[in-house]
C-alpha cells in the first residue's frame, strides 16, 4: 500500500515540474533522460555484474546518427531512430562479442576506450560538424505536433523514460530476467539448466545501450543542436557515478541517482569556482569522494535507506495446477547413461583415469570413494562443465560428451551443485524456476511487453509444486540465503526437478543435514525413483547411502576400485582398506 | 615516405612506447597484487612533470598540499578506525607514521623549491613528493575495499582518477608545461639526429626495467609481490601480508608514474589531465599483456608507440582515435587466445 | 610432569552465515606432541584449523603460546610460529620450488634471520627429491612432490605448531607413508603437531593424543593407543557398520 502510494506521490511530482518555473523543466527533462541511461547501467552493473564507462559514447551514437542524417539528407527523425538503434545494436553486439568471454575488467576497459575514440572522433570529422558540432537539429514531430515547446518534450521524456522502467522491470521477471539475475554468481549455474551465459550477458549490455542511444536521439532532438562534449568520458563516467550513488541494485536508485547527480552537479558548477575563486569543473572532485564513501559504507546507494523505511513487498500467491508439459520416462531397465572409458589429466596429474560404469533407467547409483579420488570430477565430467581428456559420455542414444552443459541439458540430464549455488538474495521460489527454464520459450521481447504471462504462471506453480515435494513450501518468499545450508541442498534438488530431468546428478546432497533430514531425504529420493526418475549420487555419509542405493561405484586416484550391491561393497576389503588405510 | 622520415617517426615511437611500457608494468602490478585496474597511473605522470616544472620556476608545487591532504585523509580515516575499534593506545603512532613522512618532505620541498637546486635534485625532490602519494591512494582508497569485487574496485578507481584530475587542475590551474631536457647533446648516427633527451628516455627506462626484473626474480620482496598476485590466500599462509605488499605496489605505481613524467616533460606539453591518456595508452599495452605477463605488456606497449607515430604522421588529427580503437583487435586476440574460464565472486 | 601447554582452544564457534559449522570445540596441545583430529567428512575438521590460523572467523579463545589469539590476523599468526599446510596447499605454482621454500621463510626474512639458508638444507636433507626439482615450477610437480613441497614451505618458517590439513589426500599409499614417516619424525626436531586425517588408522598410529571431531563437537577424545581400538572411532569415521573394525 505505501509502495503504491510512494508510487502516485512520484508521478504527481512528474507532473507538477511543468508548472515550475523553465529552470526546472530543463532539469526534469535531463533527469528523465539520464533515468533512461541509468535504469540501462542498473541491470547491466548492479543485476549482471558488468559494466561500462561508455554509455555516454552510446548517447553519442543516439544523437549524431540522428543529428546529421535530419540535417545533411532530411530524413524524418523517426527513420534516423531506427538507424541509430541498429547502429548502436552492431557497436554494442560486436564490443560484446569480443569481451565478454574474459574477465570482468575488459568491458569497462574496452567501452573507455570506445568512448574516447568515438569523443575524438566526434569532433575531428569534419562531417559532424568539429568541435563547435551540428545545429538546426529538425524538431520531433508526433502525430502531426511538432514538439518545439520544452513542456511537451518533458512529458516525452518521462513517457519513454517510465516505459523503459516497465519494460525493465517485466524483464527481469521473466524466464531469461531470471537467468540474467543469476549471472553475477558465475555463468556455470545457469548454464547446467540450459541457458547461454555469453549470450544473456550479450542481450543486457546491447539493451543498456540501447537505452542509452534513445536518450542520445531526445537529447538532439530536444536541444536541437549536438556537439561533442556532453558524450566524453567524462559523462559517461558521470553516468555510471549515478547509479552508485543512487543504488546500483534498483531501477528507482537509477532514477533517484539520476536527480541526485543532475542537481548536486548543477549546484556545484555554480558554487565551486566561487569558491575556488578559479572557473574549472571542479565539481569532480566532489563526485569522485562521494563515489568511493559510497562505495565504502553503502554499497547499496541512497536507495537502500529509502527501500528499509518501506513496507516489504507482498507475496502474490501461487496458482495451483501446474500443467507443463512433461517428459515420459524411459522404460524402468533401460541404459540410461553409459560412461566408457574417461580420463581427465590436470599437467601431469591423472584425476580420472579409464573410468567405465553405466545407470539405467529407474535406478539409484551412489558414485563414492575417499576425499580426492575424483568423485567430483567425474561428476563435472558428465554435465560436460570441465572438458575430458579421453573416452566418452552416452546419455540415451546421444553422446553427450563434447556437448555444452546446456546442450546436455536439454537432453535431460539435471544436476545439484557441490558448492550450493543459489541466488540469495531472490527468493526460493524464483530460484526453483530457474530450473525450469528450458520448459517454456518466452523471448526478451515478449517478456519486456508482459505477454509471457500465461506461461510464467505456470512456470510457478510448477516451481511451487517442486518446493512442496520436497517439504519447502513454507520456505517459498523468504530469500534462498537466508535458510540454513543443509536446506539450500534441498532447494536445489527441487530447482533440478524442476527442470523435469530423465536424470537427476546430485553433488553430496546429505552434507550439512542432520540426522532427520537425511532420512527425509532419503525418502523423497526414493519416492523419485518410484515415479521412474534415475539418480547419480555422489555423497560421503555412506549409512545414508546404504538403504538408498541399488549399486554402488566405487572410486580410488581417479580409477574404478570396484562396483556392485550394497552388501557386496561393504565387505568388499579393497575398500575397506581404502577408507581405512593403514601405516 | 622517405627512409629518414621512417627513421625519425621510429625514434618517437621508441621514446613513447618505452614510457608506455613503463606505465603498463605499474599497471599489471598493482593489478596482479590488490586487483584494482589502476585508472589513475596517469596521474602520477602529470604530477611528475607538472612538479618539476615548479621546482624549476623556483616556486613550491601544489603537489605539497595535495600529499598534505592526502596524508591527512588516511589519518582521519585511521583514528577513526582505531577509535571504533577501541585501540586508541596504538593512535600516536600510527599518526606518526602516516603524517610524519609527508610533513618532512613537504618542509623539505618548502625549504628547497625557492633555491634552484641543480636538475637532479630538482628530480629527486619530485619523486620523494609524488612517491608517497601512491601508498597513501591505496590506504585512503583501496584497502578498505580489499573484500570488494574487481568491479568495485575499478569503480573506485575512476572515482579516484576524478578527484585526482579535479585537484591537479586546483593546484596546477590549466596551463601546460614543458619542462627543459636533461641534456642538449645532439648524436647524429648515420644521417639521423637523436635528441639527448631520447637517450635519456631511453636508458633510464631500459635501466628501471632491469632494475624491476631484478627486484621481482632475486629479492624477496620482490618475489613476494609476484607470490601475492599468483595466490593470495597461500601468500597470507606464509605470512605475507596483502596490505603491506598493496602498499609496496602502489609505491611502485606512483615511482613509475612520476619518473615517467620527468622523462616524458621535455618532449611534449604536460597539461594537469594529460597524464590520463598517457596512462591508458600503458593500459593497451598492459592488456595486451593479458593484465598478467610483463614481456607481452612491454611488446603491447611498444606497438602503441609505433602505430601512434606512424598514424600521426598520415592521419596526424586521428592519432588517438587510431591507438585507442587499436585496443579493440588486442581484445579481439586475447579473447580468442585465452581459455573461457568463470569468473567466482 | 605436566607438558608445557602450546595450544589452548575454548568453546570455538565457527558459522557460515547462519549455519554453525563448529559449536564449542575445546581441545589441547602440548609441546613436543603430535595431536591429532579425525572425524567424518563434514564434521568440520578443516573448518576448526581455518578459524585456528584465522582464515575464518570464530568466537571463544584461543591462546597459542599464552597469548590470545582474538583479532590477530594470519600473517602474524605465522610470525608468532603458528603455521598452517591446507587442504589445497596453496603453492605458488608459477614459481620455482626454491622460490616457494623461500618465500616459506618470509617472516624470518622480515625479522633478519641469518639461518634461512641452513633450514633449506634441512629440508632439502629431509626431502631429497625438492632438491633435485629446485629450478622446477611447482605447478609441475607430482601430487605427492607438491605434498612434500608443501610441508617444506611449512617448515621453512620454524613453526611452533604446524597444522596439517589432510596430508594424505589423494595420495598414492607408498607415497602417504613416507609422507606420514617424515611427519612423526618431525617431532625429534622439536615442531609441535596438529593433523588431520581422513586415514583415521595412519594418524592415531603416529599422533601420541586424538580426539575424533562429529558434526561439529568433539565427540571422543583420548590417547591415540586407545582410541585406535575404540570401535566407536573406525565407526564414527567410517560409518559402514559390521566391518572389520567390529
Amino acid at each position: 500500500m505505501i509502495r503504491r502510494i510512494g508510487l502516485i506521490l512520484f508521478l504527481l511530482l512528474l507532473l507538477i515540474v511543468p508548472l515550475l518555473p523553465s529552470y526546472y523543466l530543463t532539469m526534469g527533462s535531463y533527469i528523465g533522460l539520464y533515468s533512461m541511461v541509468a535504469i540501462g547501467l542498473v541491470l547491466l552493473t548492479g543485476v549482471t555484474g558488468l559494466t561500462s564507462f561508455g554509455q555516454a559514447a552510446f548517447m553519442g551514437l543516439g544523437a549524431y546518427t540522428s543529428a546529421v542524417l535530419t540535417t545533411q539528407l532530411a530524413w524524418s527523425p523517426w527513420l534516423t531512430l531506427l538507424v541509430a538503434l541498429a547502429l548502436t545494436m552492431l557497436v554494442a553486439f560486436i564490443l560484446g562479442a569480443i569481451t565478454l568471454r574474459m574477465g570482468g575488467h575488459y568491458l569497462p576497459l574496452a567501452t573507455i576506450a570506445w568512448g574516447i575514440s568515438l569523443y575524438f572522433l566526434f569532433g575531428t570529422i569534419p562531417l559532424l560538424g568539429g568541435s563547435t558540432g551540428i545545429s538546426d537539429v529538425q524538431a520531433l514531430n508526433l502525430f502531426g505536433l511538432e514538439l518545439r515547446d520544452e513542456r511537451l518534450f518533458y512529458y516525452l521524456i518521462w513517457a519513454v523514460c517510465l516505459v523503459a522502467l516497465w519494460i525493465s522491470t517485466n524483464l527481469l521477471d521473466s524466464r531469461e530476467g531470471r537467468a540474467i539475475r543469476a549471472l553475477k554468481g558465475g555463468v556455470t549455474m545457469v548454464e547446467a539448466f540450459g541457458a547461454s551465459g555469453l549470450r544473456l550477458k550479450n542481450i543486457v549490455f546491447i539493451y543498456s545501450a540501447v537505452l542509452a542511444c534513445l536518450a542520445g536521439w531526445l537529447y538532439a532532438h530536444m536541444q536541437r543542436f549536438v556537439n561533442p562534449s556532453p558524450f566524453g568520458l567524462n559523462q559517461g563516467i558521470e553516468l555510471l557515478f549515478m547509479i552508485i550513488i543512487g543504488g546500483p541494485f534498483s531501477f528507482w536508485g537509477a532514477i533517484s541517482g539520476a536527480a541526485v547527480i543532475t542537481l548536486l552537479k548543477t549546484f556545484l558548477q555554480g558554487i565551486l569556482p566561487k569558491l575556488i575563486g578559479q572557473s574549472g569543473n571542479f565539481e569532480i572532485i566532489v563526485f569522485g569522494i562521494i563515489i568511493v564513501a559510497v562505495l565504502q559504507w553503502m554499497r547499496g546507494g541512497i536507495w537502500t535507506l529509502v527501500e528499509r523505511l518501506l513496507p516489504p513487498k507482498e507475496n502474490r500467491p501461487v496458482t495451483d495446477s501446474s500443467d507443463l508439459e512433461m517428459r515420459t520416462q524411459p522404460r524402468h531397465g533401460t541404459l540410461l547413461l553409459k560412461v566408457d572409458d574417461m580420463s581427465k589429466a590436470y599437467g601431469g596429474l591423472m584425476a580420472v583415469k579409464n573410468m567405465s560404469f553405466e545407470v539405467s533407467s529407474g535406478e539409484i547409483v551412489g558414485l563414492i570413494g575417499p576425499n580426492g579420488a575424483g568423485k567430483s570430477t567425474m561428476f563435472n565430467l558428465i554435465s560436460g562443465e570441465i572438458p575430458r581428456s579421453g573416452g566418452s559420455v552416452q546419455f540415451e542414444s546421444h553422446i553427450i560428451s563434447g556437448l555444452h552443459p546446456s546442450q546436455i541439458a536439454r537432453l535431460g540430464l539435471s544436476r545439484t551443485f557441490q558448492h550450493v549455488r543459489l541466488i540469495p538474495g531472490m527468493t526460493t521460489l524464483e530460484n526453483v524456476m530457474i530450473g525450469a527454464y528450458l520448459r517454456t520459450h518466452d523471448g526478451i521481447f515478449q517478456a519486456g511487453l508482459r505477454m509471457n504471462k500465461a506461461a510464467d504462471e505456470r512456470v510457478r506453480a510448477e516451481a511451487a509444486h517442486q518446493l512442496r515435494r520436497v517439504g519447502l513450501e513454507e520456505s517459498m518468499f523468504l530469500p534462498a540465503g537466508s535458510l540454513p545450508l543443509g536446506k539450500q541442498r534441498i532447494v536445489e534438488i527441487a530447482r533440478a526437478l524442476c527442470a523435469d530431468p530423465l536424470l537427476l546428478l546430485l553433488d553430496e546432497p546429505a552434507a550439512g543435514l542432520r540426522h532427520l533430514e537425511k532420512k527425509e531425504l532419503a525418502v523423497l529420493l526414493s519416492d523419485l525413483r518410484s515415479s521412474g526418475l534415475s539418480v547419480l549420487i555422489v555423497e560421503h555419509d555412506m549409512e545414508f547411502l546404504m538403504n538408498l542405493v541399488d549399486r554402488f561405484v566405487v572410486m580410488e586416484f581417479g580409477e574404478k576400485l570396484a562396483e556392485g550391491l550394497p552388501h557386496e561393497i561393504r565387505s568388499n576389503p579393497a575398500v575397506l582398506e581404502a577408507y581405512l588405510g593403514g601405516v | 615516405m622517405d627512409l629518414s622520415t621512417i627513421l625519425i617517426l621510429s625514434q618517437d615511437a621508441f621514446t613513447s612506447g618505452a614510457i608506455y611500457a613503463l606505465l603498463s608494468l605499474a599497471l599489471i602490478l598493482v593489478f596482479g597484487v590488490t586487483r584494482v585496474v589502476f585508472i589513475p597511473q596517469g596521474e602520477f605522470v602529470s604530477y611528475g612533470a607538472l612538479t618539476l616544472a615548479s621546482l624549476q620556476l623556483g616556486v613550491v608545487p601544489g603537489t605539497v598540499w595535495l600529499l598534505l591532504i592526502l596524508a591527512c585523509l588516511a589519518a582521519i580515516m585511521e583514528t577513526v578506525r582505531l577509535l571504533l575499534s577501541g585501540a586508541v593506545r596504538k593512535l600516536p603512532r600510527s599518526l606518526a607514521v602516516i603524517l610524519g613522512p609527508p610533513l618532512m618532505i613537504a618542509v623539505l620541498v618548502k625549504v628547497c623549491a625557492p633555491m634552484h637546486l641543480a636538475l637532479g635534485w630538482q628530480i629527486l625532490l619530485t619523486m620523494l613528493l609524488v612517491m608517497p602519494m601512491g601508498p597513501l591512494i591505496y590506504r585512503v582508497a583501496f584497502r578498505p575495499l580489499a573484500d570488494a569485487s574487481a568491479l568495485v574496485l575499478l569503480i573506485a578507481a575512476v572515482a579516484v582518477h576524478f578527484v585526482l584530475v579535479g585537484l591537479g587542475l586546483l593546484f596546477f590551474g590549466a596551463e601546460g608545461v614543458r619542462t627543459p631536457p636533461f641534456s642538449d647533446a645532439q648524436l647524429t648516427l648515420a644521417g639521423l639526429n637523436i635528441s639527448g633527451q631520447s637517450l635519456w628516455v631511453y636508458a633510464s627506462s631500459f635501466v628501471f626495467i632491469g632494475l624491476l626484473a631484478w627486484f621481482f626474480s632475486k629479492t624477496l620482496y620482490g618475489k613476494a609481490l609476484r607470490a601475492v598476485a599468483f595466490n593470495r590466500n597461500g601468500a597470507r599462509l606464509v605470512g605475507i601480508s596483502p596490505d603491506q605488499a598493496g602498499t609496496l605496489s602502489f609505491a611502485l605505481a606512483s615511482i613509475i608514474g612520476c619518473l615517467s613524467g620527468v622523462l616524458i616533460g621535455p618532449i611534449t606539453t604536460i597539461y594537469y589531465d594529460s597524464g590520463f591518456l598517457i596512462g591508458l595508452k600503458g593500459f593497451v599495452g598492459a592488456i595486451f599483456g593479458g593484465m598478467a605477463s610483463y614481456p607481452l605488456a612491454a611488446a603491447g606497449a611498444m606497438m602503441v608507440g609505433f602505430s601512434e607515430s606512424f598514424s600521426s604522421f598520415w592521419l596526424s588529427g586521428y592519432k588517438d582515435v587510431v591507438v585507442f580503437t587499436m585496443i579493440i583487435p588486442v581484445l579481439l586476440w586475447r579473447s580468442l587466445s585465452t581459455i573461457h574460464y568463470e569468473e567466482e565472486e | 610432569m605436566m607438558a608445557e601447554r602450546l595450544l589452548s582452544v575454548r568453546d570455538l564457534h565457527v558459522s557460515y552465515g547462519k549455519v554453525e559449522a563448529l559449536y564449542g570445540t575445546s581441545l589441547n596441545v602440548d609441546r613436543g606432541t603430535i595431536v591429532s583430529v579425525i572425524g567424518p567428512n563434514g564434521a568440520g575438521k578443516s573448518t576448526l584449523l581455518n578459524a585456528l590460523m584465522g582464515v575464518l572467523p570464530s568466537r571463544g579463545t584461543v591462546e597459542f603460546c599464552g597469548n590470545d589469539m582474538g583479532g590477530v590476523s594470519i600473517e602474524s599468526r605465522v610470525a608468532k610460529g603458528l603455521c598452517l599446510v591446507p587442504e589445497t596447499r596453496e603453492l605458488f605454482a608459477q614459481m620455482t620450488v626454491e622460490d616457494n621454500l623461500e618465500l616459506g621463510a618470509f617472516t624470518r626474512y622480515r625479522r633478519g634471520d641469518k639461518n634461512i639458508r641452513k633450514t633449506l638444507e634441512m629440508v632439502y636433507s629431509l626431502f631429497t627429491r625438492l632438491e633435485q626439482r629446485r629450478t622446477q615450477f611447482a605447478g609441475s610437480l607430482s601430487g605427492g612432490e607438491r605434498q612434500m613441497l608443501a610441508l617444506g614451505r611449512a617448515l621453512m618458517s620454524q613453526p611452533t605448531l604446524l597444522m596439517l590439513d589432510e596430508p594424505s589426500l589423494g595420495l598414492a599409499p607408498l607415497i602417504v607413508k613416507e609422507i606420514l614417516h617424515t611427519i612423526s619424525d618431525l617431532r625429534s626436531t622439536g615442531v609441535s603437531i596438529l593433523l588431520i586425517e581422513q586415514n583415521a588408522r595412519a594418524a592415531l598410529q603416529i599422533s601420541d593424543y586424538g580426539y575424533v571431531l562429529e558434526n561439529g563437537e568433539i565427540a571422543l577424545e583420548g590417547l591415540s593407543s586407545q582410541l585406535a581400538n575404540n570401535p566407536r572411532v573406525i565407526e564414527s569415521y567410517l560409518g559402514i557398520g559390521g566391518g572389520e573394525g567390529s
